[in-house]
């Protein structure tokens, strides 16, 4: 159908919108005014409702698709999926991504300055939930003149903010796609997230969050925060094939290599990175200790364990999502063991069991949780048609 | 619409809930939406099948049916439909009682074996019957438990499982009164309506 005319968004030019009523956090505690950052994509019709929100997980921001300059050499994020003729076609939706209060991307965030002390919120900035997101993002929806979403769609954290969606404001999406995500964390998942804050906090140039103002970075923490996030978000046989499959320096097989590529062709027999997989590491913590804020991270990887909507609802998942009345897809990966398929299938049951309609598949994938930013023919024609059913009932509405 | 999907649907209340085993393409829970308005959910394994449910709106789980119904909670259905893949399944019996457990009731479509042209094609050929419908060879078929409206019939004993409704078909999907009368001789697709006794 449209695989021949699978093109780039372009080049997009983000836009920031300044809010200024206060927003009353879960904490208790208030943000008075904020911006936040977009980008869109597509163009939104006449009766204002094929537009998709894209929400970011970790690490992400409002750069989803498409390229910020002529010189820019990687797309955003999920360029794989968002353009004219992708799955998430902006031939028909209007696509819109938002970089998340807290973040670093330009939305206010402890790298933003506070306009009483003159000096960035660093550690200042409050504890921001999901719930918190959702209500900034709906708050962007009005500034929009958007009054129902086609789709909220997320992966991972991003999944969870689609969640949120649907049981806060049902009428007003008309479906929630949660990609490798899950109705909250596990204790192995927070685990994870305490590794990376801890190693971000006790870096000797933390300064207690406060390094923007010692001309400081607590690069060595982010970096092994990073590192171990990235471990985790692959798999075991994704860094097989990933470190193991040009392996020229001896007559192994690279299935029997299994990953462990040389750097420089030998054992330095010293300290060294040796193996192709440290120096990926590194180079990936490196790249990301200069791109991203330390406090940032903090912030989200609370928002991911604080994350858990059966709170407000007797602790039981399915009360909170019997007032749902979006269509579900859930999307999970065979090896993604960060958000392994088993989370994904018990939000499938929490839904059937509140009611809600809700479709979900399992797709092979050799990549991990990083799957869900690839683009695996299966998966996008998984999103494709339910996109499309969603678009056809727009028409139909329409008519 | 295809009498036998005719038939289901006639023992089908409006505002059912309906789990759709082996789902296909999702045409007829689509279509028992928008005549009975049920809530439904079908199961499917085939990847192109769930994309076409997805895209005319039909809830599909990507789900393998011989892994058993363990994430559905007992009593959540009111109807729990099995067409034409009773004799794929490695335990069918074990899938109808699990079937039973989920569901108020089962319906079960399935062909007969039973029927003169595959007893006449055994008696005269003596081979494993094929034809236009069945067109497998006994090693490659996905058809593995075949089974004639009898042996339904004495399973349903065996399992105390009580028949509600039960009518055969020819492989136009038409009943007749020699059918009623001679359902194992005559019968092409046997469907079954079942509940616990």
């Amino acid at each position: 159908m449209a695989n021949s005319s699978i093109t780039s968004v372009g080049i997009v030019t983000p836009e920031v919108f300044h809010f200024k009523d206060p927003l009353i956090l879960r904490s208790g505690k208030i943000i008075p005014y904020y911006d936040l950052i977009t980008e869109s994509y597509g163009e939104l019709n006449k009766k204002k409702d094929n537009a998709i929100l894209i929400c970011h997980a970790l690490s992400g921001d409002h750069h989803a698709a498409g390229f910020h300059s002529e010189s820019e050499k990687k797309p955003g994020w999920w360029d794989s999926a968002i353009g004219p003729g992708k799955a998430i076609d902006t031939n028909l939706f209007y696509v819109v991504s938002v970089n998340n209060l807290g973040g670093c991307g330009g939305s206010t965030g402890p790298t933003s300055v506070n306009s009483v002390t003159g000096k960035p919120f660093g550690p200042d900035f409050p504890v921001i939930t999901v719930a918190d997101w959702v209500e900034s993002q709906k708050r962007l929806m009005e500034v929009l003149n958007i009054e129902k979403w086609a789709a909220v769609i997320g992966g991972s954290l991003g999944g969870m903010q689609a969640q949120h969606w649907a049981i806060e404001y049902p009428e007003k999406l008309r479906g929630a796609i949660c990609i490798a995500s899950a109705a909250k964390l596990s204790a192995q998942n927070i685990a994870f997230n305490e590794v990376a804050r801890h190693s971000i906090t006790k870096d000797p140039n933390f300064h207690d969050g406060r390094y923007l103002e010692h001309n400081s970075n607590p690069k060595q923490g982010l970096m092994l925060a990073r590192m171990i996030g990235h471990i985790t978000y692959l798999s075991d046989s994704a860094m097989r094939l990933k470190f193991g499959k040009e392996f020229t320096g001896d007559q192994l097989k690279p299935e029997k290599n299994v990953g462990r590529n040389l750097k420089s062709g030998e054992l330095s027999y010293e300290l060294n990175v040796d193996f192709e997989v440290e120096s990926y590491l590194h180079y990936q913590g490196e790249r990301f200790s200069n791109n991203f804020d330390a406090n940032t991270y903090l912030l989200m990887t609370k928002a991911l364990d604080y994350f858990d909507p059966s709170t407000d609802f007797n602790n039981d998942l399915s009360e909170a999502f019997a007032g749902a009345t979006c269509k579900f897809l859930l999307i999970s990966f065979s090896t993604d063991w960060r958000f392994p398929p088993e989370r994904s299938r018990e939000l499938v049951e929490i839904l059937l069991s509140a009611s809600c309609d809700v479709s979900y598949i399992e797709i092979e994938a050799d990549e991990g949780h990083d799957a869900f930013l690839m683009p695996i023919p299966k998966y996008m024609e998984a999103l494709r048609a339910f996109l499309k059913n969603i678009y056809n009932e727009l028409e139909d509405h329409a008519s | 619409m295809r009498p036998d999907l005719e038939i289901i649907t006639s023992w089908i209340q409006n505002n059912e809930r309906v789990l759709d085993l082996g789902c296909g393409s999702g045409e007829f829970l689509k279509n028992l939406h928008t005549e009975r308005n049920v809530y439904g959910i079908g199961l499917e394994k085939d990847l192109q099948k769930i994309q076409s449910c997805l895209e005319i709106g039909v809830n599909v789980i990507n789900q393998d049916l011989d892994s058993g119904l363990k994430n559905f909670k007992s009593n959540s259905f009111d109807t729990v439909l099995l067409a034409q893949t009773l004799q794929a399944l490695s335990q069918p019996d074990v899938l109808i009682e699990d079937m039973l457990r989920v569901g108020e009731r089962g319906i079960v479509t399935f062909p007969n074996f039973g029927n003169w042209k595959s007893r006449l094609y055994l008696f005269f050929r003596g081979r494993m019957p094929i034809s236009k419908f069945m067109p497998h060879n006994w090693y490659d078929t996905p058809n593995i438990h075949f089974c004639t409206v009898k042996d339904f019939d004495l399973m349903c004993v065996e399992k105390s499982i009580k028949v509600l409704n039960k009518t055969v078909v020819n492989l136009e999907h038409q009943g007749s009164l020699a059918m009623k009368l001679f359902p194992n001789f005559l019968g092409e697709i046997a469907i079954y309506q079942i509940t616990r006794s």
